[in-house]
């Protein structure tokens, strides 16, 4: 049997592993959204939070992934279903290139614009929505795009922990030493990582501030 | 004094410091003992050569900066004890750089202000055609963004937005530095159309001499962070004052030293 034939016989299979995969790269990047474009604003607002939140950020991503999702095992709750701790750990993984993105777009907002806005009377918060945050955009976008790329990849150690995803045809194959099986899993993985790239990069294109 | 009659219809200054310093959060002084009184609708120009304070004492006026001793008074009434935005909304503010939005049209950087405090569209519409009208640009060029527009075009905007809320104060910092020297004689020209009709209360800050006499009613002149004089136009061309002569003499030689057509 060869490759194609195979893809074709595990359609369903292979489906509703992508599907797994991409909820647990969405859910995740999300949640890394949410926590870490206010993190950069922070940083990007008082100075004094950038080494503490950068570095503990960097400092999450020097943790080996596998040995992350074990340490993240014992945690009650969080350790009574794999994808929680794989969610938990792909969104720590999002993070730093959210934050730094975000901290990187904003610093870069030309300081006479900004000048400008706070001169002619806006809040902070207006300053934010209408002037920092539209300009910083495509940046903070491209910070996004990055940490899905990654979380794709990263995605497929999930399953050494029972989460599900694209894994687990690669670590079944790798049990098995089947070759087939191991790329039933990392042709797709590959495939999904390229469309994020190529689909959210055409999107930040189109955020470009004039 | 004051060239404008309307200025004596309230003799109360519009802007005042008094006893005003400011030191960097370094710890570096800048500002010291200001005292300064700005009348309304008077054209105050600040001149001095750069770092000499232009730029923080007209920030002291928007709160941009806050004095670190001192008071800066607007109508009367400290700024520190006023809403800082409110404050700033009721101040027009040019500065160099010019810092349109990049993102938002001509006509929406015009009207950003006007929008956020709630006018209905209508006079909204009718606000942005008048002053692209005021700072003579054709309307047709509202809907297009800064970058597709010329240094002088930019600062025109830059004006009609510092002017769309109609504030009483009007703030400039080296606002027609930027440009060739045709483009800004012709806005200093309009400059001083549009202040003879609208009658705000200017400050404005310039390195050049020939702007200031130009443009200012009196001229404030500094050094180092001190207010030397505060002369006319006239007082300065002909004052005693060190830093004063030295200004005008440069001013003369320029002159003196511009090659001439032989004549017939
Ligand atoms: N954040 C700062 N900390 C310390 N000194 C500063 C800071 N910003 C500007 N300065 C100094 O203040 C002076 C500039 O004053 P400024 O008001 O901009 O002068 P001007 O507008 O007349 O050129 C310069 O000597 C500059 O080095
Ligand atoms: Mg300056």
């Amino acid at each position: 049997m060869n490759l194609s034939q195979f893809l074709h016989q595990n359609y369903d299979q292979i489906l509703e592993l992508t599907v797994e995969h991409l909820w647990l790269v969405g859910i995740s990047t999300l949640f890394a959204v949410a926590i870490g474009v206010p993190l950069g604003i922070l940083t990007a607002r008082r100075q004094v939070w950038n080494r503490p939140v950068l570095g503990t950020a960097n400092l999450i991503q020097t943790v080996p992934s596998l040995a992350l999702f074990g340490f993240l095992l014992p945690v009650p709750w969080l350790g009574e279903r794999a994808d929680r701790i794989a969610i938990l750990a792909l969104t720590l993984y999002a993070l730093l290139p959210v934050i730094r993105n975000t901290y990187t777009g904003i610093r870069g907002v030309d300081p006479a614009v900004v000048e400008a806005g706070r001169g002619m009377g806006l809040t902070e918060t207006q300053l934010l929505f209408q002037v920092e945050l539209p300009l910083a955009l495509s940046v903070i976008f491209s910070g996004i795009r990055v940490a899905v790329v990654v979380s794709v990849g990263l995605a497929t150690i999930a399953a050494a922990i029972g989460a599900g995803g694209l894994g687990e045809f690669i670590f079944r194959g790798l049990a098995m030493v089947n070759n087939q099986l191991i790329l039933a899993g990392a042709i797709p993985a590959a495939i999904l990582a390229l469309a994020a790239d190529f689909g959210l990069g055409w999107l930040e294109k189109h955020l470009q501030p004039r | 004094m004051v060239g404008n009659m309307e200025g004596t219809a309230s003799d109360a200054p519009v802007i005042e410091f008094r006893h005003v310093g400011y030191t960097w959060p370094n710890g570096r002084p800048l500002i010291t003992g200001l005292n300064l009184e700005v009348g309304r609708g008077e054209t105050l120009v600040l001149l001095g050569r750069s770092g000499s304070g232009k730029t923080t004492t007209l920030k002291l006026i928007n709160r941009l900066l806050n004095p670190t001793c001192g008071k800066v008074l607007v109508n009367g009434v400290p700024t520190a004890e006023t809403d800082v935005i409110h404050l700033r909304r009721g101040i027009g503010y040019v500065i160099q750089d010019v810092g349109l939005f990049p993102h938002y049209t001509v006509a929406r950087n015009i009207e950003l202000v006007p929008k956020i405090e709630n006018w209905p569209a209508e006079r909204i519409r009718t606000r942005v055609a008048e002053l692209l009208e005021l700072v003579g640009l054709d309307v047709s060029l509202a809907s297009r963004y800064p970058h597709e527009l010329s240094g002088g075009q930019r600062q025109r905007v830059g004006v009609a937005r510092a002017l769309a809320a109609d504030p009483a104060i009007l703030l400039m910092d080296e606002p027609f530095g930027a440009l060739d020297a045709l483009t800004r004689h012709q806005l200093q020209r309009e400059f001083l159309s549009l202040q003879k009709r609208l009658n705000k209360t200017v400050v404005f800050v310039t390195h050049d001499l020939r702007e200031a006499l130009r443009l200012g009613s009196r001229i404030a002149l500094m050094d180092a962070g001190r207010l030397i004089v505060v002369l006319t136009p006239q007082e300065f061309l002909r004052s005693r004052e060190p830093l004063a002569a030295a200004y005008a003499q440069a001013f003369e030689d320029g002159f003196a030293d511009a090659p001439r057509e032989p004549t017939p």
